[in-house]
């Protein structure tokens, strides 16, 4: 009977635990992902100042209400703007970082099977 | 023909990278925010300084008057240069100055306040720093100044007199 009670309560508490870890991973994920605005070159995640520290909290706050990752960005994007993501958008101001390495990839490409062609 | 089309390319590719970096010699290295005005102030909620109450934005500002939320806190040494400033609003102006404790031990804030004084209409505490992030600030102190639950300016960094003389000609 006790070993049947310590596996009910091993199995209640196993997809708890790693539904936690799951969160661990999630909020690792977002907070490496954000700029310490207050700080110079660190992440949210690296970064132990106060500014950092309040953003985890919300951030776990956030993520018990539910949002999802791509949410949680949108909301501090809304805050304090774009600069906040290390991941920039494409948009107008970020097409040509976007497809810049794509160009010099065809590029380089286009000159090797030239090259192949004529040998 | 094939060297002509070289020296293009080489042309081209120098003056593009000669073009990104002049460029960018022209912008400014300090990053300074964008800073959103005529945005909704956040809903919020938190408890009184002295009664420690629970109170809600909706109740603080009111539509039709002019408010200016400063974020401050006891250890933050520029916060005790720009207090007498603020006393000094409150004499001059008709401004109502509402305070967020800031991430602060409540005997040191009261003390801080019987030292220099007490300018704020109303003082609400944000103990882990949630409600200034919702606020869209950096850390301490800061400034909004509100008019119809909207953000009309932010001030980053203690304010000075010119900054306050500017806030006069924004209210009129």
């Amino acid at each position: 009977m006790k070993v049947l009670r310590f596996f009910l309560i091993f199995f209640l508490f196993l997809p708890l635990s790693s539904l936690k870890a799951d969160e661990v991973d999630k909020r690792n994920k977002i907070t490496k992902n954000l700029r310490c605005l207050v700080c110079q070159g660190q992440s949210i995640y690296d970064s132990d100042s106060e500014f950092a520290n309040s953003l985890k909290i919300l951030i776990d706050k956030k993520i018990d209400e539910g949002l999802t990752e791509v949410q949680i960005y949108e909301y501090f994007e809304n805050k304090y703007g774009e600069w906040i993501l290390y991941d920039p958008r494409l948009n107008k101001n970020t097409y040509i970082l976007w497809l810049m390495p794509l160009l010099i990839f065809l590029l380089g490409g286009a000159i090797i099977l030239k090259k192949l062609k004529k040998k | 023909m094939k060297k002509k089309l070289l020296t293009f390319l080489v042309i081209i590719v120098f003056g593009s990278i000669f073009y990104v970096f002049y460029k960018g010699l022209e912008e400014s290295s300090i990053y300074t925010p964008d800073i959103r005005v005529k945005k909704d102030i956040p809903v919020f909620k938190s408890k009184d300084f002295f009664s420690g109450e629970s109170v809600e934005s909706s109740n603080i500002f009111e539509l039709d008057k002019m408010y200016l939320l400063n974020i401050w806190s006891s250890w933050c040494v520029p916060c005790r240069q720009e207090h007498p400033l603020l006393m000094g609003i409150n004499s001059r102006t008709n401004i109502n100055i509402i305070g967020m404790n800031y991430k602060d031990n409540s005997k040191n804030a009261k003390d801080f306040l019987k030292e220099l004084g007490n300018p704020y209409k109303e003082i609400f505490i944000d103990s882990d720093g949630i409600i200034a992030i919702e606020w869209g600030a950096y850390g301490v102190p800061e400034s909004f100044l509100i008019y119809n639950n909207k953000i009309i300016k932010k001030y980053i960094g203690p304010l000075n007199e010119e900054l306050i003389n500017e806030m006069k000609l924004l209210i009129k």
